[in-house]
C-alpha cells in the first residue's frame, strides 16, 4: 500500500470524523466535489451533514467555526489556498485566537491552509503565511514536512483545545509517500532529528525539508556529515531541539520557503543567538525566498524559493568559516 | 365565541403589558448605570472608554426582552438595556468597567467587550460585523447537534452594515437558513461619519432582497414597536423563518464615547422625531396605557435601580485589580503547548 501526503490528510479527517462527532468540515467545495485537492474526497458522502460546502467567505467561513467551537464541537476548516485565509485573518487572529485568553472558553478549531509554491502558481496561489500566524498569542502553528507527520499532527491538531493553523504544503501532497500511516508519533512542539550529522545543523521545516535533506546527500558525497532538524511545529517552536543539535554541530543554517524580513528562520537564528552563542564556530545564517511576490513562471518561480543547490551552497560556504 | 375572543385579547394585552414593562425597567436601569458610567469616567474612576446606549435603550431592551435565557445574544456598543433584559447582571458590567479582577473578563479586556459565551452572551471584539458569523456558527451547530427552539440575535449599527463580515454573514445565514435575527440600530451616526457618507440605498432594511432574508422597519424611539417587531422577528426565526434583518431608525442622543461630545450631530436630527428620548416616550406609553403609575416608574423603580447600581459600585470598588505578578501570561489553554514549559 501506497500513501500520499494528500492521502494521510484525507485520512486524518476521515478518522476523526468518525472517532469524534464532534468534527465537521466546512469549507469552499469541500463538500460533494471532495475539495480543490481531493483533501475531503467522499467524506460529504461518508459522514453526511458534517462535510459542508462554504459560500466563498472566509471571514465568516471563520467566524462561523469560532462559534461552533463555543458550542462545544471541533470544527476544521479548509482554506482553499493559504493565501486567501488573509480575507479570513481578523477572524483568526482577533476571534479565534484571544477567545480562551479572554472567557476562558476554549477554541479548538483546526483551519488548514494548503501553502507554498508549486511552479505556475502564482503569487496568489503560493504563500506560506506561517509566520504571520505565529506572530500571533494563541494560535499553535504546524508545518508538517512528512506523510506521517500529515496524518498523526491532523489528528493530534484536531484534538487540542487551542486553535491551529495546519499548514500541508502542496508540493508534497502527491509527491511524498509512505507504506502505512503511523501507529505512534512525536507529539506537536516537537522537533525531529530527520537526518544525524556533526558538521552543521539544517533547521528546515514544511517541503524545505526533503531539499535539505536532498542537499545534505550532495554534501555527504563531498564528505560533510549535515543534521537535518524537522521543526515540525513552528509555533511552538522546540528550541531545546536546535540548540542540543548546534552544541553537536556549532554550525546552523536555518531554511524556509516564506520572505526574509522576519519570519521563522529569523526566529530560529535570534534564539540560538541568544540562548547557545557559545555554542557557534560560525555565524549561523538563514536563507529564505527572495522578498518578491511569487512568481508565476517556472524558471523564475524555481528561482526565488531556497532550492537544493542554494541550500548547498549556503552550507558550504558556513562549512569553511 | 366572544368570550374566547375577549379572552384571547386580554391574554394578549397581558402579555403587552409584561413586556413593556419589563423593557422599561431595564431601559431605566440601563439609562442609571449608562449615566453612573459616564460620572465615574469624568471623575477619572474608569480606565478606557465608556460607550452610552442613550436613545438607543428602546431597541436594545427589546431585543434583550424578546428572546429566552437559552438563546445567543452578540450585543454592540450601546446594548445596556437589551444585556440587562437578556440576564446580565450589573455586576457583569461595572466589574469589567472598572477592570475588577473578579469580572468576567478579569482585567483583560474593558467596558463593552465582556460577556459569557457558554450562557449564550457573547464578548464583541472591536471589529464591526465580526461577531455575526459568530452566531451562526453557534447557531449552526445547535443544529448539527439537534437542539432545537433557540435563535441568536445580533446587533450592529449602520456603520457596520458596509463592512464585508456583515455581507459575509448575513448571506451565511441566508444560505444555511438560520434562525439569526440581525438588529441594525441606525442611529445616522458611525463615529461622526453620517449615513450619507456609509452607504448609498434609500434604506438600509432594503438590503434584505438582496440576500433573500425577511425584513423589519421599526421606529427605534417608540417602545411599542419595537417589541412588536422584535417579538415579530424573533417568532418568525424560530418558527424557521430563517434570518430576519431589523431596522431601526433612532438617534444617538449621546457622542460615539463619553470623549466625544458628538457636536457633529445635525441639530434639525435632535429636534425632529428621531431626536425624542425613548425613554421618555416608553413612559408616557406606560402612563397612557395605565400599566405604571408615575409614582412607580419615577420613584420607586428608579430608586430601586439607584440602590442596585450603587450597592454593586460599592462592592467592585473594594475588589481586587488584576496582579500582574499572579497573571498566568499565556493565551493558549493547552498547558504543554505553552512554549517555555513542559
Amino acid at each position: 500500500m501506497s500513501l500520499t501526503y494528500l492521502d494521510a490528510i484525507r485520512e486524518a479527517q476521515a478518522h476523526a470524523l468518525r472517532d469524534d462527532p464532534r468534527v465537521f468540515i466546512y469549507g469552499q467545495d469541500v463538500g460533494a466535489f471532495g475539495g480543490a485537492f481531493k483533501a475531503t474526497k467522499n467524506l460529504a458522502r461518508e459522514f453526511p451533514g458534517r462535510v459542508l460546502d462554504a459560500p466563498i467567505s472566509e471571514d465568516a467561513i471563520v467566524g462561523l467555526a469560532v462559534g461552533a467551537a463555543i458550542e462545544g464541537l471541533r470544527p476544521i476548516v479548509e482554506m482553499q489556498f493559504a493565501d486567501f485565509s488573509t480575507v479570513g485573518f481578523n477572524q483568526i487572529v482577533n476571534q479565534a485566537a484571544t477567545l480562551f485568553w479572554r472567557t476562558q472558553v476554549p477554541c479548538p478549531i483546526t483551519v488548514r491552509l494548503p501553502f507554498g509554491g508549486t511552479s505556475g502558481a502564482g503569487p496568489f496561489h503560493s504563500q506560506t503565511p506561517e509566520a504571520i500566524y505565529a506572530h500571533f498569542p494563541g494560535i499553535i502553528v504546524v508545518t508538517p514536512a512528512t506523510v506521517e507527520d500529515a496524518y498523526s499532527m491532523l489528528l493530534e491538531a484536531v484534538a487540542i483545545d487551542d486553535p491551529v493553523i495546519f499548514c500541508e504544503h502542496k508540493l508534497l501532497y502527491r509527491h511524498l509517500k509512505a507504506n502505512a500511516l503511523p501507529t505512534e508519533a512525536l507529539p506537536i512542539g516537537k522537533a525531529r532529528i530527520a537526518r544525524q550529522g556533526r558538521d552543521l545543523t539544517v533547521v528546515a521545516y514544511s517541503a524545505m525539508v526533503q531539499d535539505a535533506l536532498e542537499a545534505a546527500v550532495e554534501l555527504a558525497a563531498e564528505g560533510w556529515e549535515i543534521e537535518v532538524v524537522d521543526l515540525r511545529s513552528v509555533k511552538p517552536l522546540d528550541t531545546d531541539t536546535v540548540i542540543a543539535s548546534v552544541a553537536r554541530t556549532g554550525r546552523l543554517l536555518c531554511v524556509g520557503e516564506a520572505w526574509p524580513w522576519g519570519g521563522v528562520t529569523a526566529e530560529v537564528v535570534a534564539r540560538v543567538m541568544t540562548e547557545g552563542f557559545g555554542l557557534l564556530d560560525a555565524p549561523p545564517q538563514r536563507l529564505n525566498a527572495k522578498d518578491t511576490p511569487v512568481p508565476f513562471h517556472p524558471n523564475l518561480w524555481a528561482a526565488h524559493r531556497p532550492t537544493v543547490r542554494a541550500i548547498a551552497a549556503a552550507a558550504r560556504k558556513i562549512l569553511r568559516q | 365565541m366572544l368570550q374566547a375572543v375577549t379572552e384571547l385579547c386580554s391574554e394578549t394585552a397581558e402579555v403587552a403589558r409584561e413586556s413593556h414593562l419589563a423593557a422599561f425597567r431595564c431601559m431605566l436601569r440601563a439609562r442609571l448605570l449608562d449615566d453612573k458610567l459616564a460620572a465615574l469616567y469624568r471623575a477619572g474612576k474608569i480606565h478606557g472608554g465608556v460607550f452610552l446606549g442613550r436613545g438607543q435603550e428602546a431597541l436594545s431592551a427589546a431585543v434583550g426582552v424578546s428572546l429566552n435565557k437559552t438563546d445567543v445574544f452578540a450585543p454592540l456598543i450601546r446594548d445596556t438595556a437589551g444585556r440587562l433584559a437578556f440576564g446580565e447582571p450589573v455586576l457583569d458590567a461595572v466589574r469589567t468597567y472598572l477592570g475588577s479582577a473578579l469580572g468576567p473578563m478579569r482585567g483583560r479586556d474593558g467596558n463593552v467587550h465582556r460577556g459569557t459565551p457558554r450562557t449564550g452572551l457573547l464578548p464583541m471584539i472591536s471589529h464591526l460585523g465580526a461577531m455575526v458569523s459568530v452566531v451562526n456558527g453557534m447557531l449552526f451547530a445547535r443544529r448539527l447537534n439537534r437542539v432545537t427552539g433557540t435563535v441568536g440575535a445580533a446587533c450592529l449599527g449602520d456603520g457596520a452594515t458596509s463592512t464585508g463580515a456583515f455581507h459575509e454573514a448575513l448571506n451565511q445565514a441566508a444560505v444555511e437558513q438560520l434562525p439569526l435575527i440581525l438588529v441594525v440600530a441606525n442611529n445616522q451616526y458611525a463615529y461622526s461619519t453620517p449615513t450619507e457618507r456609509q452607504f448609498a440605498c434609500h434604506d438600509l432594511v432594503d438590503k434584505a432582497a438582496g440576500y433573500g432574508v425577511e425584513s423589519h422597519a421599526v421606529d427605534g424611539t417608540d417602545l411599542t414597536e419595537c417589541l412588536r417587531t422584535m417579538s415579530l422577528a424573533v417568532g418568525r426565526a424560530r418558527a424557521g423563518g430563517g434570518p430576519q434583518l431589523v431596522v431601526a431608525q433612532l438617534l444617538r442622543l449621546c457622542g460615539h464615547a463619553e470623549h466625544d461630545d458628538g457636536a457633529y450631530v445635525d441639530p434639525r436630527l435632535k429636534n425632529s422625531a428621531l431626536g425624542r428620548d425613548c425613554l421618555k416616550v416608553a413612559r408616557e406609553i406606560l402612563l397612557r396605557r395605565q400599566w405604571a403609575e408615575a409614582h412607580q416608574m419615577d420613584e420607586v423603580w428608579r430608586e430601586e435601580a439607584v440602590g442596585e447600581i450603587d450597592q454593586a459600585i460599592a462592592l467592585v470598588q473594594r475588589e481586587p485589580a488584576p496582579d500582574p505578578f499572579a497573571e498566568e501570561w499565556t493565551a493558549l489553554s493547552t498547558r504543554h503547548l505553552i512554549e517555555g514549559q513542559e
